[in-house]
């Protein structure tokens, strides 16, 4: 399978199945659109006429260059991909490498937009005590097999409503971590409501990465991110983000939003986080329900896709000017990104990922958290629904009928299991319009890298 | 005349990784939708 695409002046030739990406001229781009259903000589005859500038022979040779890519296995491949679809699942069957930590039920903002329904996920407001992380981080190093590298993520809610405990829980496992022979890495994500030195310095000798919600545009953020007086976050928390950003000396961090059905022109909120001196940026369309106010429409989807095309312009512009900045759904190594089973096996929610509520109940991912019949079982007992888990452990590219004809399915290996319920009822159904503004980022990412490595040449 | 320009990528097909030892897909920035081609292979960030 090939997608072709025009994007940023440049003819793109994706082969699906290899990975290759070909940047090609007006005439290799209608061969390769015609390859597989007519003869050499039918396309010769129907190009020549299409492009009267070019020779017989030219053509001809183009031809061969087609043939030639075809021959060595980068365009036109196969997929031979679906029986090694379980193949990382089963290799690694029963690890848990990830741990998304509730550390608290509740928040000082109420953004009526939270897909987490202002921290409570539809249940009552709470905070981890130490003793449930404590046991949650003992779960994960006993379940975590051969893996050396752990992932640990605070989240909410507002996990800074519970700092305390999150700081004791990273002693913990910094003090027992070189005894089992793994490493934790620790993301905090915050609104910045609560950030002060303390958490500053804690976080960046702790956190691999940092994620700061910031909507972009203090009209934009302020209309959600409001206090529970309504009164919005944005001149309380940037100041602070800018310091804790500068501190962070070159770790990792993203800058995270959320764009709504009041700002599908989101690329004047990333514009205005870059004038804030912000260069890791995230920048995610909302999750909420259907009919929700703050839903994005049919309406925005043109829009919406524009922003994507601009954003990547800008990127190359920034570049030539010595300004570059990271977009986190832009970032792609063509040269070395995830491996094929990495590409096929899905997310990986409720088997080498699990999130962790308050009370220590143990859900696929912070999703579904709320959503009893999802619940796993808990880090005492460990998991006891094996129906559930057996569903999600299914949950590869291939499990999605959709996906099957889908050029972007090794891009996103099958989509979100949680938006994929959340709109289809079933986690093995796709997100129809999530997919869209994806391949759309695809697009744009690819363009973005294909610049790169032309410039760079 | 060359019509094509192949850019250098990971081949695919070549089957090779497994490991497992990358980050999970939903644990960066993200946590609302799954994109797995912007992760890194913590083999290949480990050689570089």
């Amino acid at each position: 399978m090939i997608h072709r695409y025009k994007l940023g002046g440049c003819n793109i030739v994706l082969d699906v199945c290899s990975g290759a990406v070909h940047v090609v001229d007006d005439a290799a781009y209608e061969m390769i659109g015609m390859f597989e259903e007519h003869s050499r000589e039918e396309i010769l005859d129907a190009l020549l006429g299409k492009f009267p500038e070019t020779t017989r022979q030219e053509l001809g040779e183009c031809y061969d260059q087609v043939a030639s890519l075809k021959e060595a296995g980068k365009l036109f491949t196969p997929d031979t991909f679906a029986p090694m679809a379980d193949t990382l699942k089963k290799k690694t069957g029963g690890v848990v490498k990830a741990l998304c930590l509730h550390i608290a039920h509740t928040c000082n903002l109420n953004c009526s937009y939270c897909f987490a329904s202002q921290g409570k996920y539809h249940g009552d407001r709470a905070v981890m005590s130490f003793e449930v992380g404590k046991r949650a981080l003992d779960f994960l190093i006993a379940h975590s097999g051969t893996r050396k590298n752990l992932e640990v993520d605070f989240f909410g809610g507002e996990p800074l409503m519970n700092f305390q405990v999150v700081k004791d829980l990273v002693a913990y496992a910094r003090s027992i971590e070189k005894e089992h022979g793994k490493h934790f890495r620790f993301t905090l994500t915050t609104n910045g409501v609560l950030v002060d030195e303390d958490v500053i310095q804690w976080a960046n000798r702790e956190c691999s990465n940092v994620v700061l919600s910031l909507d972009g545009r203090k009209e934009i953020h302020d209309r959600f991110r409001v206090d529970y007086a309504g009164k919005g976050s944005w001149e309380k928390i940037v100041p602070k983000f800018q310091k804790f950003v500068e501190a962070r000396g070159g770790k990792n961090y993203y800058m995270r939003g959320t764009f709504t059905h009041a700002n599908p022109d989101f690329l004047k909120d990333i514009q205005q986080m870059l004038d804030l001196g912000f260069t890791e940026l995230s920048m995610e369309p909302v999750v909420c329900a259907a009919g929700d106010p703050s839903a994005l429409t049919e309406e925005d989807l043109p829009i919406v896709m524009e922003q994507y095309e601009k954003l990547a312009e800008l990127m190359l512009q920034r570049d030539k000017e010595g300004k570059p900045f990271t977009f986190y759904h832009y970032m792609i190594d063509l040269t070395g990104g995830p491996c094929i089973y990495k590409r096929i096996s899905g997310c990986g929610s409720g088997t080498e990922y699990m999130a962790v509520t308050p009370w220590g109940d143990l859900y696929p991912c912070h999703q579904f958290v709320g959503e009893e019949r999802f619940k796993l079982g808990n880090i005492w007992d460990g998991v006891t629904n094996t129906e559930i888990q057996e569903e999600f452990r299914k949950c590869n590219v291939y499990a999605h009928e959709e996906c099957r004809d889908c050029w972007a399915r090794l891009y996103c290996s099958g989509g979100c299991a949680a938006n994929a319920y959340h709109s289809t009822g079933s986690v093995t159904g796709v997100y129809e319009y999530g997919c869209k503004l994806f391949r759309k980022r695809m697009e744009c990412a690819i363009m973005v890298a294909v610049a790169r490595a032309l410039g760079g040449q | 005349m060359e019509h094509i320009k192949t850019i250098e990528t990971r081949v695919l097909c070549q089957n090779e990784g497994g490991c497992g030892e990358c980050q999970t897909s939903c644990q960066s920035a993200c946590k609302t939708s799954c994109g797995i081609a912007n992760q890194q292979c913590e083999n290949a960030k480990e050689s570089k």
